[in-house]
């Protein structure tokens, strides 16, 4: 890495990025959530229990969209014909443990700890796990490039499936 | 979740419960059928006792040693390629007090050990060493009451592994009657055999298990539920591939299996390229056609390449081969729970690019976070709901094409064949 690869965004600058991103997905405000991602960037749930270096072109997910399926599923949710989300379950999302791992503002990667909870019909399930984030700071703005999430448990027998965006 | 071949109930509860009247042409089932535990009872004792059950795939355990633990029928099982090449399946506890002997989900072993006392056993299921032999007597050690328990019956069929809890049963081949026939069109799209690609999705419906089969092949509710995924396929690069979705026949297989073919607006790996995957992926897609062709007559090469196929395989698999090839099974934890262990099937020869796309493609559709599945388990779940009201609306109806000469996709035949077969069986003397 060169002297001019800096890397000067803060954790405190993350988790206020983070949080906030969390509170747009529990406000179901999902155009706003897909504007902290970069053109081209992805979004992928791996099976629960996949290791971190899980290959969506080599082992099946839950989710591996590029950023054009990324955006048809924000439309998709939007609509009432999302059935699984209709009406939009009541959601909470709990993230912790933010670090940073490195790289340069031209490219960084961070992870978090998530707890996230959805009720809908009066049965409420619990996601729990980790995201592992690249992201890249342009002009003073923070952009996803690509978020992983990790369900950290043996299976979604508990959760039954993965309708809303973790 | 323990399971006993015990009395499977009361023969009374079950009558009546399909109800058919060919000459005004209704079919109905009582809803009593999806929620009463005395029926589910019976369901264990007269279909999952008795029926031959999908285990898993070859390609699963290849190497000696290869294993993997797996809940079928309500046993826990141990699915084991043994050093001598035999594939085996024991009941996955301990010969001595009972604890499940291997707890991996898989992996590859030289012998299993019960860590509670430390008894172990070959792959062939044998005790092989245990603290304190010597304090057996020769009776209790040569009584055969040591060993791992082996399930009375497994076999195969073109790398499809099947168990039956019964001793004696007719055959896998006998009891595949004329799904053989779409199997084959699903293992003949390569020349060196299919896969199962790592990545299992285990997930779970509160609904009946009865309710995932017929959904499974169910092609009368796509246009309606399944809107947003037909949306997004307009949304692509070039659009839809222009074939007719209700256009297909269903078939009744026999033994209470039925399939439905279709062609449909998708893209399909083997072999139907669509415009999003450019011109690099329509020569990578035609290619992999033109081996079919050189393979098969052109009759049976267009119908593998072109055409999408729902099959259910009585009780409980389902082989959808679609826009990606899904292989599921399933089974009831309670009568408003079922558990589901979804995995895709691809040729092992594929190429990267090719992999890629399947991938893709499925879960577009397919899968607890797909387009589609969601919509499903919602639509499954809300049924289960609507149950709630059986009292006074009490039966569910499946009568849809039941008297058209030629039945379509989207009329109900292929549900009609599930539930005759399940009549049939829940109606059997204990």
């Amino acid at each position: 890495m060169n002297a001019t690869a800096a890397l000067t965004v803060t954790r405190a600058e993350l988790e206020d990025f983070l949080f906030f991103e969390a509170a747009l997905l529990d406000a179901w405000r999902l155009d706003e959530w897909l504007g902290l991602f970069d053109q081209g960037a992805r979004y992928l749930v791996p099976a629960a229990g996949a290791p971190d270096d899980a290959d969506p072109t080599t082992t099946l997910f839950y989710i591996a969209d590029d950023h054009h399926r990324l955006t048809e599923r924000i439309k998709r949710l939007n609509k009432p014909t999302a059935h699984a989300e209709f009406p939009h379950s009541r959601c909470r999302r709990l993230v912790s443990n933010v670090r940073l791992l490195g790289g340069s503002d031209q490219a960084f990667s961070v992870t978090s700890n998530y707890v996230t909870y959805r009720s809908k019909m009066g049965e409420t399930q619990t996601y729990f796990g980790h995201h592992l984030y690249e992201m890249c700071k342009v002009a003073g703005q923070i952009l996803i490039t690509k978020k992983t999430t990790f369900i950290d448990a043996d299976d979604i027998r508990d959760q039954n499936k993965v309708s809303i965006i973790l | 979740m323990a399971s006993t071949k015990a009395d499977p109930g009361d023969q009374h509860l079950v009558q009546g419960l399909v109800h058919e009247d060919p000459a005004r042409g209704i079919f109905r089932v009582a809803r009593r059928s999806f929620v009463e535990p005395d029926i589910l009872t019976r369901e264990r004792a007269l279909i999952f006792d008795r029926c031959w059950l999908y285990l898993g795939h070859e390609s699963e355990i290849t190497q000696p040693g290869d294993f993997l633990t797996r809940d079928v029928g309500g046993r826990t099982l141990l699915f084991v390629h043994g050093k001598d090449g035999v594939i085996r399946a024991f009941f996955n506890t301990c010969p001595h007090r009972g604890a499940m002997v291997c707890r991996e989900k898989q992996g590859n072993a030289g012998m299993f050990r019960c860590f509670y006392h430390s008894w172990a056993f070959n792959l062939e299921g044998k005790l092989v060493n245990r603290p304190g032999d010597e304090c057996y007597t020769t009776e209790a050690r040569e009584a055969g009451h040591h060993d791992l328990v082996r399930v009375p019956q497994i076999d195969h069929y073109r790398g499809l592994y099947f168990v039956n809890f019964q001793r004696h049963s007719e055959s896998l081949a006998e009891y595949l009657a004329r799904a053989t026939e779409f199997i084959d069109l699903i293992m003949d799209q390569s020349e060196v055999g299919m896969e199962i690609i790592g990545g299992t999705q285990e997930y779970s419906i509160e609904a009946n298990w009865k309710l995932l089969c017929e959904n499974s092949f169910d092609g009368y509710h796509a246009v309606s539920t399944h809107a947003t995924y037909l949306d997004y396929l307009q949304s692509r690069a070039g659009g839809l591939v222009k074939r007719n979705l209700s256009v297909g026949q269903a078939h009744d297989l026999g033994n209470g299996h039925a399939v439905i073919e279709y062609g449909a607006p998708w893209g399909r790996p083997i072999a139907l390229a669509v415009p999003a995957w450019g011109v690099e992926g329509e020569a990578e897609v035609n290619a992999v056609k033109a081996r079919l062709e050189a393979r098969f007559d052109p009759a049976r090469a267009e119908r593998i390449a072109c055409l999408n196929r729902n099959m259910v395989i009585f009780p409980n698999l389902v082989l959808n081969d679609i826009m990606a090839i899904t292989v599921r099974t399933f089974f009831p934890a309670g009568p408003a729970r079922n558990l589901i262990n979804a995995w895709t099937l691809a040729p092992k020869d594929e190429s990267a690019t090719m992999r890629e796309r399947r991938l893709f493609n499925y879960l577009e559709f397919l899968g607890p976070g797909g387009f589609a599945t969601p919509d499903d388990c919602e639509a499954l779940a809300l049924c289960q709901r609507g149950y709630a009201n059986l009292s006074e609306a009490g039966w569910n109806d499946l009568s849809k094409g039941m008297l058209s000469p030629e039945p379509k996709i989207d009329d109900e035949v292929q549900m009609r064949v599930f539930w005759r077969e399940w009549q049939r069986r829940i109606a059997e003397e204990g």
